[in-house]
C-alpha cells in the first residue's frame, strides 16, 4: 500500500516558480498497476521522481509500508531506495557492464554475496526472457531487450513497488506491447505494485487497473480505468479517451447517416466487461420489434475486461 | 655503416638514456594518473548539481589547477628545486625530475578528467542513486568505468606531453635522452647524437600513442 498525501513540488528558478506537482493525493493498494497520464509538462516525471526522492518534495507525505519516504534521512532513504525499483525511458544501463553485470549492480549495492548474486541474476534473466544474452553489452541489444535488462535490474532486490517513467516511449508499438505484457505478467507473478507514467492512453488501457489524469501538476481525475473511459469528466481526459477510438471525434460525420425520421433515434452504447460479449443488438431487436442500424463501433481490451462503444440508430414505434 | 652515419654515438649511453626516459615517463604517468583523477573528481563532484556540490572547494581546486597549468614547465622545475631536494634528497638524476613532472602534468590531466566525467550520462548516475548506491559506489562503479575510454585517451595525450617534459628536464641534469642530446650532442657539436636521440624519442612517443589507442578501444563497449 502506498499512500500519497498532499504532495507538492515547487521549482524556483531565477525568473519563475513552477508548481510542477500541486497537492496530489493518491492511494495505491498492493498489487495494483496504477497509471498516471498527462500531456508534456503536466508534472508526471516530477511526480514519479518524488516517490523515490530523486526530487525532494516541497510538501506532503509518501507513506510506503508505514514509512514516510518524504521524511527519511539520507542513510535510511538509501536503504529504502533498494526496495523501490525504477525503469527509465532511455533505459540508463551502464554501457561498461554486460547484461549480467548490469543486473548484478543493484545486488552489489545491497551487499549481496557473490554466489547468491549469480543465482539471483540467472533467475531474473530467465524471468525477463534474456537467456543466452548475459554476456552481451547493452550496445549489442535492441531497445526492447535493453528495457528487459532495465526491468530485471529494477527487480533485483525484490522491491515492493516498481516505478516506470515513460518506460515504453522510446520503443516501437510492437515492442511496447511486449514490454507491457512482461510488466503485467510480473505484476501477476510477484503481486508487485507498479506505478507507471505515460502520455499514451493505449498503455493505460492495456495494463492499468486505475488511472490518474494530470494537468498542470494537479490530478484532475482518477479512478478505475473503465469508469474513466466511459465517463470522462475533464476535457483533458476526453481528449485522451479519443486517442483510443480515433473515429470518435468524427461523430459529426454520422449526421449524414441519420434519417430525419420521427421514429428513429441515434444512441451511443458502452459495453463494459463481459457485457461486451453478449449478442445484445439481436436480442433487443427481437424482443422490442425495432430495426437497428449500426453506424460505428469499436472495442478495446483492458485489464478489467473489454470496453466498447457502438453508435446505433434505432427505428421503431415510439411508446 | 652505422658508425659512418653516427660516428659519435655510444650505444651503451643511448640505452641507459632510453631506460631513464622510460623510467621517468612511466613513473610520472602513474603519479599523474592518480593525482589527476583525484583532482578531476574533486573538480567534477563539487561542481553545481553534482554529488558533493560545494562552490568554495570547487573554486579553490580550480584556481590551484589553473595556476599550476599556467606555469611553464621549465620554470616549474626551478621553482620546485627546494621541494625536490627535500623530497628526493637530490636535485640530479631521473628521480629528481619526478615531482616537477607530476606536479606539472597532473593539473592538465585533471581538466581532461573533469571533461571526461562530464560526459557520463546523467541518467545512469541517477539510476544508481535510485538503486540506493553510496557515493563511493557511484564514483568507482559508475563514474570511472563509464568514462574510462576518455580517461585513457586523456592520459595518453598527457603521457606524450610528459615525454617532452622529460627531455626538457634533461637540461637540468635529470638524465634520459634529452640530457644526452643536450650534453653529449648539442654542447659538443655532435649533431648525430642529437639526431639519434630524436629518433628514439619519436619511437617512444609512437609506442605510448599506440598503447593508449589500443587500450582505449579495448575498454570501449559503447
Ligand atoms: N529541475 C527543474 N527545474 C525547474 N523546473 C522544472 C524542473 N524539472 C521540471 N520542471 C518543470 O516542471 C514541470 C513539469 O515537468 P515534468 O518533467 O514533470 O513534466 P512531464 O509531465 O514529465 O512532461 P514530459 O511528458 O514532457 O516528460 C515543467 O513545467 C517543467 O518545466
Ligand atoms: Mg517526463
Amino acid at each position: 500500500m502506498i499512500s500519497i498525501k498532499n504532495l507538492s513540488k515547487v521549482f524556483k528558478t531565477k525568473d519563475q516558480t513552477v508548481n510542477a506537482v500541486d497537492d496530489v493525493s493518491i492511494d495505491i493498494p498492493k498489487g495494483e498497476i496504477f497509471g498516471v497520464i498527462g500531456y508534456s509538462g503536466a508534472g508526471k516525471s516530477t511526480f514519479i521522481r518524488l516517490i523515490n526522492r530523486l526530487e525532494d518534495p516541497s510538501e506532503g507525505e509518501i507513506i510506503l509500508d508505514d514509512q514516510d519516504i518524504a521524511a527519511l534521512k539520507k542513510e535510511p532513504l538509501r536503504k529504502k531506495r533498494q526496495k523501490i525499483g525504477m525503469i527509465f525511458q532511455h533505459f540508463n544501463l551502464l554501457w561498461s557492464r554486460t547484461v549480467f553485470e548490469n543486473i548484478a549492480f543493484p545486488l552489489e549495492i545491497a551487499g549481496v554475496q557473490k554466489n547468491d548474486r549469480e543465482e539471483k541474476v540467472q533467475e531474473l534473466i530467465e524471468l525477463v526472457g534474456l537467456k543466452g544474452r548475459e554476456n552481451s553489452y547493452p550496445s549489442q541489444l535492441s531497445g526492447g531487450q535493453k528495457q528487459r535488462v532495465g526491468i530485471a535490474r529494477a527487480l533485483a532486490n525484490d522491491p515492493t513497488v516498481l516505478l516506470c517513467d515513460e518506460a515504453t516511449s522510446a520503443l516501437d508499438p510492437e515492442t511496447t506491447d511486449d514490454i507491457l505484457d512482461l510488466l503485467v505478467s510480473i505484476n501477476e507473478k510477484l503481486n508487485l505494485t507498479i506505478i507507471l507514467i505515460t502520455h499514451e492512453m493505449h498503455v493505460i488501457q492495456k495494463v492499468c487497473h486505475r488511472v490518474a489524469v494530470m494537468e498542470q501538476g494537479q490530478v484532475v481525475e482518477q479512478g478505475e480505468v473503465l469508469n474513466v473511459f466511459v465517463k470522462p469528466q475533464s476535457k483533458t481526459t476526453k481528449r485522451f479517451v479519443q486517442q483510443l477510438s480515433p473515429l470518435e471525434h468524427q461523430i459529426d460525420r454520422l449526421d449524414e447517416f441519420i434519417t430525419d425520421d420521427e421514429q428513429s433515434e441515434v444512441v451511443k452504447l458502452h459495453f463494459i466487461g463481459n457485457n461486451a460479449k453478449r449478442a445484445l443488438i439481436s436480442e433487443v431487436s427481437k424482443q422490442l420489434d425495432v430495426a437497428i442500424n449500426i453506424l460505428q463501433g469499436s472495442i478495446s481490451p483492458t485489464q478489467e475486461g473489454a470496453y466498447g462503444t457502438l453508435y446505433v440508430e434505432i427505428k421503431g414505434e415510439r411508446t | 655503416m652505422f658508425n659512418d652515419i653516427f660516428p659519435n654515438v655510444q650505444m651503451d649511453q643511448m640505452w641507459v638514456a632510453t631506460y631513464e626516459t622510460f623510467y621517468m615517463t612511466i613513473i610520472s604517468v602513474i603519479g599523474t594518473f592518480i593525482l589527476g583523477i583525484l583532482l578531476g573528481l574533486l573538480l567534477y563532484l563539487t561542481n553545481r548539481g553534482n554529488l558533493w556540490q560545494n562552490s568554495i572547494i570547487n573554486s579553490i581546486t580550480a584556481s590551484v589547477v589553473n595556476v599550476f597549468r599556467a606555469i611553464p614547465f621549465i620554470i616549474l622545475i626551478l621553482l620546485l628545486f627546494p621541494f625536490t631536494d627535500f623530497l628526493v634528497g637530490t636535485i640530479r638524476g631521473p628521480n629528481a625530475a619526478l615531482p616537477a613532472l607530476i606536479i606539472g602534468a597532473a593539473p592538465f590531466y585533471a581538466r581532461l578528467v573533469e571533461i571526461a566525467l562530464k560526459e557520463v550520462d546523467k541518467g545512469v548516475i541517477e539510476a544508481a542513486q535510485a538503486m540506493g548506491a553510496k557515493a563511493h559506489t557511484i564514483i568507482f562503479k559508475v563514474l570511472l568505468p563509464e568514462s574510462m575510454p576518455a580517461l585513457i585517451s586523456g592520459i595518453t595525450v598527457t603521457a606524450i606531453a610528459l615525454i617532452s617534459y622529460t627531455a626538457m628536464a634533461g637540461v637540468i641534469g635529470a638524465g634520459g635522452l634529452g640530457d644526452l642530446a643536450y650534453m653529449q650532442g648539442f654542447q659538443r657539436r655532435n649533431f648525430d647524437v642529437v639526431f639519434l636521440c630524436t629518433i628514439f624519442i619519436v619511437v617512444i612517443v609512437f609506442i605510448f600513442q599506440f598503447l593508449g589507442d589500443w587500450s582505449s578501444r579495448k575498454v570501449d563497449h559503447r
